[in-house]
C-alpha cells in the first residue's frame, strides 16, 4: 500500500514539475507571472488529441503539440506582454493582461473544440501492467515518468550547458546589462516563451493521457497546483520547481491515501498559504526578500 | 408605460445583474485604488451569499438584516485573511488571494459532510432561497455607497490609500500607517463584495460552490479594469458595459467569452487608465485629485 503510493506520487510529481518548469522559467527570466500558462497546457492537450484523432502516432503527436503550444507562448508574449514591457508598465498590468489572455484562450478552446470532456480513443497507448511485489505500475506511467525526466534533463542541459542558456541566465540577471553585452534580449525572451509553452504542452499531453479527460477547463485546477509548486520552490527557481512538484505530489497522494479523498484539493492550498506566509522566497530561496 | 413594462419584463433581470455587478466593481475598486491586486472578492461574495441565504431560510430574518449579516461576515473573514496575507506584495498577494477563493469553494463543498449538518448543501448548493432582491434596494445601496465614496476620498483615509498606491515607502515615511490602511481597504472591499453576494443569492434564488471560482474573480477584476480605477465611477461603468455586452453578443454563441478576455488585454495595452475619464466631471479646473 505505502510503496504503491510512493510510485503514484513519483510519476505524478514528474508531470507537476514539467508543468511548473515553464511557469517558473518565465518568472525567472522576465519577472512575469504568466497566468495564461495553464491555458497553454490545455491547448497542448487538445492539439495532442487532435493529432491522435487525425491518425498520427503518439510519438509524433507529443512533439507536434509541444511545438504548437511553444509557438502559442511566443505569440502570447508578442501580443499580451511585449507592449507592456516596452512601456515599463507595473506588475499589476502584466498580471491582468495574462489573466485576459487566459480567458481568451479558454473561451477559444470552448468554441473550437467543445466544452465537453474529450478523451483519447481507447487503446491509443498499449495497456500493460507490471507487478513488482506489492506494487503495480502501468507502461503508461513508466513512459510518462521517463519522458518527463528526459525533458527536464534536456532543459537543464539547455540552460546550463549551452550559449543559449548562458544568454538566458544573463537576461534573467539583468536585461539592460545583457543588452549592453550584445545579447539579443528580445530573441532570448522569445525562446524562453517557446520553451515554457512547449513544457506546458508536454505536460498537457502526458496528463491528458494519464487521466484521459481533456476539457477547456482542465487548466484551472492545474493552475493552483502549479502556483503551489513554483512558490514552494521559490518563484523563478528551476531546481526549486522540480523539488516543489514532488513535494506537492507526495502530499496529495499521501493525504488522499491516509486521510480523506476530499482533502486532495485542500492540500495544495494549505501548503501554498503556509509557504507564502513563512517562507515567501520558497524552500530553496535565499532570504533577500527583495521580491516578496 | 406599456413600453416600459415590456422592456422590464425582457431586460429586468439584466438590469438587476448589472446593479449587482456594479457593487462588485466597487468592492474591487477599494483594493485596486490602494494598489493591491486581490482576487479574493469572489470568495467574499460567496461568504456573503451563503450567510445571508442561510439566515433568510432558517431564521426567517428580513432581507436587510440578512444582507448586513452577510456583509459583516465577509468583512470579518476579510479581516482574518488580510492580517497575514497583506504582508505580501504584488504577485504573491495575487497568488495568496487566488488560493483563498479555492478554500472557500472546498469549504462550501465539504462543510456539511464534516459537520453533519445540512446547511450549505455541499456540491449541489443551496436553492429555494426566497426572491427578495428588488431593484429599489439595489439602487438604494448603490447611491448610499457612492455617497460614502465621495466622502471617503476627501477623508484622511482616502488620501492615505491614494498615497500608498503611489509609493508605499514614501507613504510610510510620511507617517501613514500602511499596514492598517491596506487592511481597511481590504475589509471594505470584502464587506461590499459580501453585500453583493447577498443580493445575488436573493435574486437568483441559488448559491452554489462553483459560482465563485477563478473566472468569477476575473470577471470582477474586468469590471474595474475596463472602467478604470482613477475614479470610483469607473468600475460602475465597466460593470454596466460588461453585463450588457454578453446580451448584445448572443449571436456569437460559444465564442462569447472571448470578448471578455480580449477586452481585458486590449484595455490594459491601449487604455491603461480605463474608459472612464475623471476629467469629464471636473471640466476645466484642476484635474481630479484621484487621477492615477
Amino acid at each position: 500500500m505505502f510503496w504503491q503510493q510512493v510510485v503514484n506520487a513519483i510519476w505524478l510529481g514528474a508531470v507537476y514539475s514539467l508543468f511548473s518548469l515553464g511557469y517558473t522559467l518565465v518568472f525567472g527570466v522576465l519577472g512575469i507571472l504568466n497566468l495564461a500558462h495553464p491555458s497553454l497546457y490545455m491547448w497542448g492537450a487538445f492539439i495532442g488529441l487532435m493529432c491522435v484523432n487525425a491518425g498520427l502516432p503518439l510519438w509524433l503527436a507529443l512533439p507536434l503539440a509541444m511545438i504548437f503550444s511553444g509557438l502559442m507562448g511566443v505569440l502570447l508574449d508578442r501580443i499580451a506582454f511585449k507592449t507592456l514591457r516596452d512601456r515599463n508598465a507595473p506588475h499589476l498590468a502584466t498580471l491582468i493582461s495574462s489573466i485576459g489572455a487566459s480567458i481568451f484562450l479558454i473561451s477559444a478552446a470552448q468554441g473550437v473544440f467543445s466544452a465537453q470532456v474529450s478523451r483519447f480513443p481507447f487503446g491509443v497507448f498499449p495497456v500493460k501492467v507490471f507487478t513488482l511485489g506489492p506494487v503495480t505500475i502501468t507502461l503508461l506511467q513508466i513512459s510518462i515518468l521517463a519522458i518527463s525526466l528526459a525533458i527536464m534533463l534536456f532543459l537543464r542541459w539547455l540552460l546550463m550547458g549551452t550559449k543559449l542558456g548562458q544568454a538566458t541566465r544573463a537576461v534573467a540577471f539583468n536585461p539592460v546589462t545583457a543588452a549592453r553585452l550584445g545579447i539579443p534580449v528580445d530573441r532570448v525572451i522569445m525562446q524562453t516563451f517557446f520553451l515554457a509553452g512547449a513544457l506546458a504542452g508536454a505536460a498537457g499531453v502526458l496528463l491528458g493521457l494519464a487521466f484521459n479527460a481533456i476539457s477547456p477547463f482542465m487548466g484551472g485546477p492545474m493552475n493552483l497546483k502549479g502556483l503551489t509548486v513554483i512558490v514552494l520552490g521559490g518563484l523563478g527557481n528551476i531546481e526549486g520547481a522540480v523539488l516543489g512538484g514532488f513535494i506537492l505530489s507526495f502530499s496529495e497522494v499521501m493525504s488522499v491515501a491516509y486521510l480523506s479523498s476530499d482533502l486532495r484539493d485542500a492540500v495544495s492550498f494549505v501548503l501554498l498559504l503556509i509557504i507564502l506566509l513563512f517562507r515567501p522566497n520558497g524552500l530553496l530561496g535565499r532570504s533577500s526578500a527583495k521580491r516578496a | 408605460m406599456t413600453v416600459f413594462t415590456q422592456f422590464w419584463s425582457t431586460y429586468g433581470s439584466v438590469v438587476q445583474f448589472a446593479l449587482i455587478n456594479m457593487l462588485l466593481g466597487i468592492s474591487i475598486y477599494f483594493t485596486l485604488y490602494t494598489g493591491l491586486l486581490s482576487l479574493a472578492n469572489a470568495g467574499f461574495m460567496a461568504v456573503g451569499a451563503y450567510v445571508s441565504a442561510i439566515l433568510t431560510i432558517h431564521a426567517g430574518t428580513p432581507l436587510p438584516i440578512s444582507l448586513l449579516a452577510g456583509a459583516f461576515s465577509a468583512g470579518f473573514i476579510g479581516w482574518l485573511l488580510g492580517l497575514p496575507v497583506l504582508r505580501l506584495r504584488d504577485v504573491y498577494l495575487a497568488i495568496a488571494t487566488l488560493g483563498f477563493g479555492e478554500i472557500v469553494r472546498i469549504t462550501a463543498v465539504n462543510f456539511d459532510k464534516f459537520s453533519g449538518l445540512t446547511l450549505l448543501g455541499g456540491a449541489q448548493g443551496l436553492d429555494g432561497i426566497p426572491k427578495l432582491t428588488t431593484p429599489a434596494g439595489l439602487i438604494f445601496s448603490l447611491i448610499l455607497l457612492s455617497f460614502f465614496l465621495i466622502q471617503f476620498h476627501r477623508s484622511r483615509a482616502g488620501r492615505a490609500l491614494a498615497a500608498i498606491r503611489r509609493d508605499e515607502n514614501v507613504a510610510a515615511t510620511m507617517g501613514i500607517d500602511v499596514a492598517g490602511y491596506k487592511l481597511l481597504a481590504f475589509v471594505l472591499g470584502a464587506f461590499v463584495a459580501g453585500l453583493a453576494g447577498g443580493f445575488s443569492a436573493h435574486l437568483t434564488r441559488f448559491v452554489g460552490p462553483n459560482d465563485f471560482t477563478f473566472s468569477a474573480a476575473v470577471n470582477i477584476l474586468a469590471f474595474a479594469v475596463l472602467g478604470g480605477t482613477a475614479h470610483w465611477a469607473g468600475p460602475l461603468l465597466g460593470a454596466a458595459i460588461l453585463t450588457v455586452l454578453p446580451e448584445a453578443l448572443r449571436f456569437m454563441g460559444e465564442y462569447r467569452g472571448i470578448v471578455n478576455g480580449l477586452i481585458l488585454v486590449l484595455v490594459i495595452l491601449y487604455l491603461p487608465r480605463g474608459l472612464f475619464n475623471p476629467k469629464w466631471l471636473t471640466r476645466r479646473k484642476e484635474a481630479g485629485h484621484a487621477q492615477a
